[in-house]
């Protein structure tokens, strides 16, 4: 099947004020599960309200499903599910009434939003609770109840706005396989928006990289991960800093994780066995530094968002 | 096929309703919800205590004429009736209204609502239904009823063809008190994400502009500055609707323009108020 955009973006550019949260940014979503990743402050959210038509853009035009946002709003929102990022529920309602309640707001007859919202509350694990008032919840039932309320009009799209947040890892994991289940076996395109990477990384196929109110990469996750190239883990004693510097004079980029290891991209095709490694290790000797740890490893989300937020 | 009953999401292939609609689904929420408050039914009981006073103060004067001097019909006695229940106006507006936008932007609620296919103007359409319907249920329908039993106990119909201008003051008359009472108090709900906050400052604003004009009087020794109280405006109007001299010295005009201000000033707050993400410049 011809693989067709579910959002785009054509240079579209929003401020609040003087501060501008999306720069001449322009993007296609394709159809299917895309993680919308980025540092804290990069516009993403910003970026999913301009596509729910909360904000307008200063400059650009957006569409999602082919529609354009300002001109058919309606039709788009009618067509979207969103999941906000923070803690949003109708106050004085049960669960199970606050989802048809969501339902009838989208459209559906009152029966349809009440038999919709049952099953979309067993769907998301909140049958047993679902007579309880939504101000009563649990952070991790908040952020499932937020999910079930996006779901229950069943949109083509959906928009999740850090959906994992604040949850316990038991919770994050279940949630997680919602996601991936929604987008996988359900047919539900959706718009997943985090900073977790691993999150996107399980549930999504693509992947578009925001740093500073600009697109810093975006594309296949599995063809980002694997450009021509490897990895290595390297652990050095010594002075780091004349390394990294040596490393980036061969044309070789690094960065360093939380754990003092650093990560090292060897670009180019296949070398042969153990030539990376020898030249990673000549590289520390010039630069005065023992190398104590080198391992070869996969290429992971990580590294692509940390190679196109350093390019950015 | 398996015999179990899958209860895994399951796309929805039913019809979906127009656009446009979404405010009578508010509003019917906002009416269930308030109805499922003793207090409030029992507010909205008290509150048709004057209609029953009314009527039967209707059936005393139409069974005994006699009596007619001190408990005649009169169009004047129309318009007590209003100011009688502009008391429960007020109780009635602070209890329906002070929560219905507030409440919500304490709980985020408009992302919620304004994510689906809804306008905003829709969403402020269904808030202002809530309260507006129970206003007009304590105004205009015993109004309205009173008229009706006038007309039913003498069994005729020449005091309403005596006083043709009875009937429209009546409608005008709850409509102006309902329309300002209702776009100030949302206005006023939309500017807080607390309800009891949005009682104080609309309980605030009703007495500060009556203490305001009571003290300017004895200033003045003229009561020219009643333009200054919500309250005295609506008099005002409401006299000229029943057709009798205004008891103040306001030009009415300058009433008018005042309670027109006021609704203005309730729309334009609600259009900056009411979105969907709160932006700070």
């Amino acid at each position: 099947m011809a693989e067709t955009a579910a959002v785009r973006l054509d240079k579209v550019s929003v401020a609040y004020g003087r501060n501008a949260a999306l720069k001449d940014v322009s993007a296609v979503f394709p159809t299917g599960a895309v993680g919308l990743l980025g540092p804290n402050g990069a516009g993403k959210s910003t970026m999913l309200k301009s596509l729910l038509g909360f904000i307008e853009p200063k400059a650009g035009r957006l569409e999602v499903l082919g529609l354009d946002v300002a001109r058919r709003p309606l039709e788009v929102r009618a067509r979207l599910g969103y999941m906000p990022e923070t803690d949003g529920h109708i106050p004085g309602m049960n669960a199970v009434t606050f989802v048809a309640y969501c339902g009838q707001l989208a459209g559906l007859p009152k029966t349809d939003a009440m038999q919709r919202a049952h099953e979309v509350l067993y769907y998301v694990g909140l049958g047993e609770a679902r007579y309880r008032n939504v101000e009563t919840y649990s952070t991790g039932m908040k952020q499932r109840i937020k999910l079930a309320q996006a779901l229950v009009h069943d949109p083509d799209l959906l928009f999740l706005d850090e959906p994992t947040n604040g949850m316990d890892p038991k919770g994050r994991e279940e949630m997680l396989e919602l996601v991936r289940d929604l987008a996988h076996n359900k047919g539900v395109n959706l718009i997943l928006s985090s900073h977790l990477l691993p999150d996107v990384e399980y549930t999504c196929d693509h992947v578009v990289v925001l740093d500073k109110g600009s697109v810093a990469t975006f594309g296949s996750i599995e063809q980002l991960k694997g450009p021509a190239g490897r990895v290595f883990e390297v652990r050095v004693k010594g002075e780091v800093r004349p390394f990294v510097a040596a490393l980036e004079a061969a044309g070789l980029a690094c960065h360093e994780t939380e754990e003092d290891i650093m990560r090292v991209f060897v670009p180019g095709g296949a070398a042969e066995p153990g030539a990376d490694q020898r030249r990673i290790c000549e590289l520390a000797r010039g630069a005065g530094v023992q190398v104590r740890h080198l391992r070869a490893s996969l290429p992971t989300l990580e590294d692509v968002f940390a190679k196109a937020i350093g390019e950015s | 096929m398996s015999p179990i009953h899958d209860q895994s999401y399951r796309r929805y292939t039913g019809t979906r309703g127009p656009v446009g609609r979404a405010w009578t689904v508010i509003a019917w929420a906002g009416i269930r919800h308030m109805l499922g408050k003793r207090p409030f039914l029992g507010l909205l009981v008290v509150s048709w205590i004057p209609v029953l006073v009314f009527t039967v103060r209707i059936w005393f004067a139409v069974t005994y004429p006699q009596a007619g001097e001190i408990f005649g019909v009169t169009p004047t006695m129309f318009q007590d009736f209003l100011e009688v229940q502009s008391l429960f106006v007020f109780f009635l507006t602070i209890y329906v209204g002070s929560g219905l936008i507030a409440n919500d932007r304490r709980a985020n609620a408009l992302q919620i609502y304004l994510a689906k296919p809804l306008l905003r103007v829709e969403y402020i359409a269904g808030k202002l239904a809530v309260l507006a319907s129970f206003l007009l249920l304590i105004t205009l329908v015993p109004g309205l009823l009173l008229i009706i039993l006038q007309v039913s106990f003498s069994g005729n119909f020449e005091f309403l063809r005596a006083n043709l201008y009875v009937l429209p003051a009546v409608v005008l008359a709850s409509l102006v008190r309902v329309i300002v009472a209702s776009f100030a108090m949302l206005a006023l709900s939309a500017l807080s994400k607390s309800a009891r906050y949005v009682a104080i400052l609309y309980t605030g604003a009703i007495f500060f502009t009556s203490a305001m004009f009571g003290v300017l009087t004895v200033i003045t020794r003229s009561s020219r500055a009643a333009w200054v109280s919500i309250g005295a405006n609506l008099e005002i109007v409401t006299d000229v609707m029943f057709r009798r001299t205004p008891r103040y010295d306001t030009p009415v005009i300058v009433s008018v323009l005042i309670l027109v201000g006021l609704v203005v000033v309730g729309v334009s707050v609600l259009e900056r108020r009411v979105r969907g993400v709160e932006v700070v410049s």
